[in-house]
């Protein structure tokens, strides 16, 4: 598809310029650090004498400018090279290639849940504002919203893994198990059922809100009386008209969203231990490395700007007046 | 709308009281929160000494809580508010100067938004080390782009009206009518923002402390739920508690939010 690839290396080149802000404040932001990697290196390896100091702070190019290094940064990353991670001694482009898939696979899963669910349940409040079953569905999602997912995480630990010992306490799969295929699968599928449902059940309050309020919005738009006076049938009007038209702002809240889901999935895989790109960007903090630090910003904005544009694209399938131009 | 005023009613009484705790924490958790004051892993309920009983060294549960109270409200307002400044300066200047200046702020704002919120929050913590005053910073770095685009929209709105036009052949400057005609008119949108600002604030710090970067020196709830987990077969309670804390400080947040948005719509 000519038009659809054309779409989209338009909206990247467009995207270049909010990148280029967000690699010059992240770069310049992780600068002020007081100590360099160098510094890091020695508080974990030990003493070393000045010499060796100064001639590693060469090596890694840290006797620069910081001008001259953001130079370097810039063409290294034209080739796709994002440095060297000092805590996992590799280079950080492998480090987050190997993490990035399963945050993305915990957060696609975490958001269509939450999108669907939160959808669904939003319609069946929205269907009759002010009713018994409105009023029920949004003070339990106020109530949800307010819950800190990592929190969540924990109780549903406390519940289902130490309790009652349906599901496994962390990790992203059994260690060792030796298990190939469909029963991997499986096996992946069972340890992502608490963190999903952490991650999912805080959003899914979210789309819920925002599905009901604009469907009561609706409600009061002249056009329904129409509908009703043509005599369509309630459910009709409900599903066909009311929530079709409801749905778009909770499609747009969807790449936004992504941002927060990555942000959440810091806390969610360190709580239930799991190896992915959230738990990285922790570690990357904790052992004062730089480069991965600035690699997991530069890469979860890149993230967060492909998700709006995927969104953007199913935009355009829903609503036929916003279908791609040329 | 009888039931939306009770529960902007609920919110404000459950933020009062939260409020008072905080500011007369000495007074009803004397001493050091973090000093060992009995025996340790005492349960809730079980000693009248220790109402919600002491954590995995002997800390008082309670004391906890409440001076945690503190450090969770004095770091939401403080970043809500500085994000709420800051974002409506940002959109107020945007939406009144329009052009260039306009189009580099709005793209600035947009990088904002791209990194996620927490992860800004998490590497200015990492560059500052943490402390009240960074935290407050860090986190309201990347909680300031929605008030900057509500504020920018509103100020679109109003910058033809005929009360600028009069601002202007009263000769006033253009940032003076900026800022103290349309600002001002402008700000009722952004402040109904205030409330997701203080939720998301509080809901950052939690998560921030919950890993370790928050204020080693102050008790936090996010660091007690923290230091729960460790003990989490044992004594689940210890990181429950200072959640259910968390839960009910950042749903009053949301019960006044809304009364709010609802007042603003009616006045509207």
């Amino acid at each position: 598809m000519p038009l659809l690839a054309s779409f989209f290396l338009k909206r990247l080149i467009a995207a270049l310029p909010v990148l280029f802000i967000v690699l010059v404040g992240s770069f310049f932001l992780l600068e002020a650090a007081s100590g360099d990697a160098v510094d890091a290196y020695i508080a974990r390896s030990g003493a070393m004498d000045a010499e060796q100091i100064a001639q590693m702070r060469t090596e890694w190019g840290l006797d620069k400018s910081p001008l001259n290094r953001f130079e370097a940064y810039v063409s290294a990353l034209a080739h796709g090279d994002l440095g060297w991670s000092t805590a996992f001694e590799r280079p950080v482009t492998s480090v987050i290639a190997e993490r990035l898939p399963v945050t993305l696979l915990l957060m696609s899963i975490s958001t269509g849940l939450a999108f669907f669910a939160g959808s669904l349940l939003g319609v069946i409040a929205g269907a009759h504002p002010g009713s018994i079953r409105d009023r029920i569905l949004s003070t339990g999602s106020l109530a949800l919203y307010a819950v800190p997912g990592f929190w969540l995480g924990l109780v549903l630990i406390v519940i289902f893994a130490v309790d009652l010992r349906w599901l496994p306490i962390g990790g992203i799969e059994s260690i060792a198990s030796g298990k190939t295929g469909f029963a991997r699968l499986g096996d992946i599928a069972v340890h992502l059922v608490l963190p999903v449902s952490s991650l999912a059940m805080v959003y899914l309050a979210l789309y819920l809100r925002l599905m009901r309020d604009r469907m009561a919005e609706i409600w009061r738009d002249p056009f329904v009386k129409g509908l009703e006076a043509r005599g369509l049938t309630r459910r009709r009007i409900v599903w066909r008209h009311v929530a079709r038209n409801a749905i778009l702002p909770a499609i747009t809240m969807l790449g936004w969203q992504s941002a927060a889901m990555l942000g959440g999935s810091v806390v969610v895989e360190s709580v239930f231990s799991i190896p992915g790109f959230g738990r990285l960007a922790a570690e990357a903090v904790a052992k004062r490395d730089t480069p991965l630090l600035l690699g997991v910003l530069l890469c979860s904005a890149v993230t967060v700007i492909i998700a709006n544009l995927l969104v953007d694209l199913a935009y355009g399938k829903l609503d036929p007046r916003v279908r791609i131009g040329r | 709308m009888r039931s939306s005023g009770l529960e902007a009613k609920i919110g404000i009484a459950l933020l009062l009281v939260l409020i008072l705790i905080a500011l007369f924490a000495p007074l009803i958790a004397p001493g050091d929160p973090l000093a060992i004051s009995g025996e340790a892993m005492l349960r809730p309920f079980a000693s009248e000494a220790h109402l919600l009983g002491t954590d995995r060294l002997g800390r008082d549960v309670l004391a906890g809580l409440v001076h945690g109270t503190r450090t969770t409200l004095l770091v939401a307002f403080f970043s809500a508010a500085a994000a709420l400044v800051v974002g409506s300066a940002v959109g107020t200047i945007s939406g009144f100067l329009g052009g260039f200046a306009d189009t580099v702020l709005m793209r600035i704002t947009e990088a904002f938004q791209t990194v996620p919120g927490f992860l800004l929050a998490l590497a200015a913590v990492s560059v500052t080390g943490p402390s009240v005053p960074t935290l407050i910073f860090a986190i309201s770095l990347g909680n300031w782009t929605q008030a900057a685009r509500v504020t920018r929209a509103e100020v679109l709105s109003l910058r033809e009206r005929d009360f600028v036009a009069a601002a202007r052949t009263m000769g006033m400057r253009p940032l003076e009518i900026a800022f103290r005609e349309i600002l001002p008119n402008a700000f009722g949108p952004t402040a109904s923002l205030a409330a997701i600002s203080v939720a998301t604030a509080i809901l950052i710090e939690a998560a921030l402390s919950f890993l370790g970067f928050g204020d080693p020196n102050r008790v936090t709830w996010g660091s007690m739920i923290a230091e729960g987990r460790t003990v989490l077969r044992a004594a689940p309670y210890l990181s429950i508690i200072p959640g259910i804390a968390l839960v009910v400080t950042v749903l009053s947040v949301h019960l006044i939010g809304r009364g709010l948005s609802r007042t603003q719509r009616l006045q509207s």
